[in-house]
């Protein structure tokens, strides 16, 4: 199988020893593009080629960064940078290498957007549990300060800035805009209604705010380096650039992957040999999810299909925060269910009721199909909470929520009993699972009984 | 048991110093506080209410919102085990299943010498090296019953002292305030309309 290729961009410092050290990141052409930008470029100039290049953010709506960055209101002032580093979409793992590995090219990225956007301070907020994440960019900071790459005059320009390292204490809930504003204000970590609270608007300190994913700004000193015509015409008109996927489950070589944008298939990723090689023990696909634990499931039928934006939208689900997660033939799709409803109803902030309340129901639900004491009448009630959340179950989901962290959990529900239906009612008429699959939970349950 | 110590401080004031709003340094200095002890003790809050011109009720109101805020004291060391999609598919639960047999408690509980805590938590963005843990928020990847047995008999002989510090330490490392601090950039139009 032959794999469209590209230029490595963002993690072309992976393999490279000291690619996290000033001194490995200057060597590898590192802080050119923060030179250029701030040397011969004007901010606009600099936005205008965010802009050419078309990048779609990373962080899972992906929406395009340069029209984001377009929504600043014109001659307000101090206006912020908060870069979202709080990665936790479950099947999500390349913000944090990213930060572990080559913290310089997020720094620099920061740093050109700041003078793009005209910022008055960037606050850099890193996933609370990421202990080495926090670690390789403090000592980055710190290099790049005394190197005058962060700070006052910045290159020997009349531009400065600072950026603030923070990070959070384990909450899902932050990785929304708005929650990690909150957050970031000292407060619980609880999502603002929009509108009035578009961040652009009115966001951190109430001041006009633009939150970006760290993959995002990690790709920003590639497209001031060699402008955005050259990032566009990588990968598909409608999905530029190259992107990370993380591919976990059951495969023979799970991995993160740097790989052309909208011309890479699910298949690819899947079978060929220089990504994942297969399905472990020759086995087959059952299910996938394509854009982590918020997005609809894909079966066999949709392994074909390009990570193209547009062409995973249209086919009802998303490429999200670049998390695909493979589930082969003997998986229990009853207990998959329930893990990712599990992970939504822990995680709700408890703000909006339909979330609070029903997460927690569907939780409690497909719990007690799992123990043995699933009623014939829970398939309907699953589907009647599920409504109740997210009014018409459909895609992209309706909200009776201020964020979409209610309407996500409906997501497993509406893709796992749709599609396999017998399994859950297997489970309630004969306490266990269909022949042919493993129950996850063979040695943990059994220790309880 | 502690308000933050004179050292802690005055970390405690260099991270206000960053922030616009000294609310903002909050979840900073509830982890100092958590270093400092192994958790967050009550004094310790009042103390960075202090520092905060803030109410102790209005810090433990932030600090229960969070799930890495213990607020009694818990294991020198904190293993969360990930069970979340990716790690259950290959195991997890059975990994959870035997840690808990090994230390004899159950997930959210600590062991009668204080040394462990286990507890099953979500997804820790190591997905494609499932299953997954972290130690005091060091990880550990592709774990066996018999990895997971190796690195409990190195923690308690203390081999591993140097690579996870006790729990409540994140990084080792800390953004440093230079002479150069408080850089800020653009905060009026005139400057904008002068590039």
């Amino acid at each position: 199988m032959s794999v469209p290729s590209g230029p490595r961009i963002i993690t072309s410092r992976f393999d490279v020893a000291d690619g996290h050290t000033y001194a490995g990141y200057v060597r590898t052409g590192g802080y050119v593009s923060l030179r250029k930008a701030v040397s011969s470029m004007t901010p606009q100039q600099v936005h205008d080629e965010v802009k050419a290049a078309e990048i779609q953010g990373r962080g899972g709506a992906g929406f395009p960064a340069g029209t984001k960055w377009g929504f600043l209101p014109a001659g307000v002032h101090p206006r912020y940078l908060v870069i979202n580093g709080d990665e936790s979409e479950p099947g999500t793992y390349k913000d944090r290498l990213l930060m572990e590995r080559d913290p310089h090219q997020l720094i620099e990225g920061i740093v050109i957007a700041c003078y793009a956007l005209n910022a008055s301070q960037a606050f850099l907020y890193v996933r609370g549990e990421m202990a080495h994440a926090q670690e390789r960019l403090a000592q980055a900071l710190n290099e790049a300060y005394a190197n005058n790459m962060v700070g006052r005059n910045i290159c020997g320009s009349d531009f400065s800035v600072d950026i603030t390292l923070t990070w959070g204490a384990g909450a899902y809930i932050v990785g929304e805009e708005t929650a990690l504003i909150e957050s970031l204000e000292g407060e619980r970590g609880m999502p603002r209604l929009k509108p009035p609270f578009f961040p652009a608007v009115k966001g951190l300190y109430m001041q006009p705010t633009i939150v970006n994913n760290v993959e995002t700004l990690a790709n920003v000193p590639y497209i001031v380096g060699k402008g955005g015509g050259d990032f566009k015409s990588i990968g598909a008109p409608t999905s530029t650039g190259m992107r990370m996927f993380a591919v976990s489950g059951h495969v023979n070589k799970p991995g993160v992957f740097e790989v052309p944008n909208g011309v890479t298939t699910f298949r690819m990723l899947f079978e060929a040999p220089e990504y994942c090689g297969g399905i472990r023990n020759g086995g087959s696909i059952k299910a996938f999810i394509p854009g982590g634990a918020s997005a609809m499931w894909f079966f066999p039928e949709h392994l074909d299909m390009a990570l193209d934006k547009p062409t995973v939208d249209k086919a009802g689900s998303m490429l999200g925060s670049g998390a695909i997660v493979a589930m082969d033939q003997t998986t229990d799709m009853v207990a998959a269910c329930w893990r990712i409803v599990r992970f939504f109803a822990r995680e709700s902030c408890g703000k909006c009721t339909p979330c609070r309340e029903g997460t927690t129901w569907l939780e409690r639900v497909l719990k007690r199909m799992l123990d043995g004491h699933g009623r014939p009448e829970d398939i309907d009630l699953l589907f009647e909470v599920s409504e109740s959340i997210s009014p018409g179950i459909a895609w992209p989901p309706r909200q009776t929520t201020i964020c979409p962290l209610g309407p996500s959990a409906v997501s497993p529900i509406a893709s796992a009993v749709r599609r396999f239906r017998h399994e859950f009612e297997h489970y309630i008429e004969h306490r266990r699972p269909i022949d042919g699959v493993e129950s996850p939970f063979a040695t943990h349950l059994a220790s309880h009984a | 048991m502690s308000r933050l110590s004179e050292e802690r401080v005055a970390t405690a004031k260099e991270i206000i110093g960053r922030f616009p709003r000294k609310k903002s340094a909050l979840i900073p200095l509830l982890h100092l506080a958590q270093e400092q002890d192994g958790y967050v003790a009550q004094d310790a809050m009042v103390h960075i209410a202090e520092l905060l011109d803030l109410a102790p009720a209005e810090v433990y109101g932030t600090a229960s919102f969070y799930e890495m805020f213990k607020f009694h004291p818990v294991g020198k060391y904190c293993i969360n085990i990930c069970t979340n999609i990716s790690c259950q598919l290959v195991g997890a639960w059975n990994l959870l299943h035997h840690a808990e047999e090994r230390l004899g408690i159950k997930s959210g509980g600590t062991t009668q010498d204080g040394l462990f805590t286990i507890e099953d938590v979500e997804c820790i963005a190591a997905c494609t090296e499932a299953p997954a843990l972290q130690v005091n928020y060091r990880y550990r990847y592709k774990v066996t019953p018999e990895s997971f047995d190796a690195l409990i008999n190195d923690l308690e002989s203390g081999k591993l002292t140097g690579e996870v510090p006790p729990h409540g330490t994140l990084a080792s490392v800390r953004q440093t305030t230079t002479a150069a601090w408080s850089n800020r950039g653009v905060e009026e139009q005139a400057q904008v309309d002068a590039r």
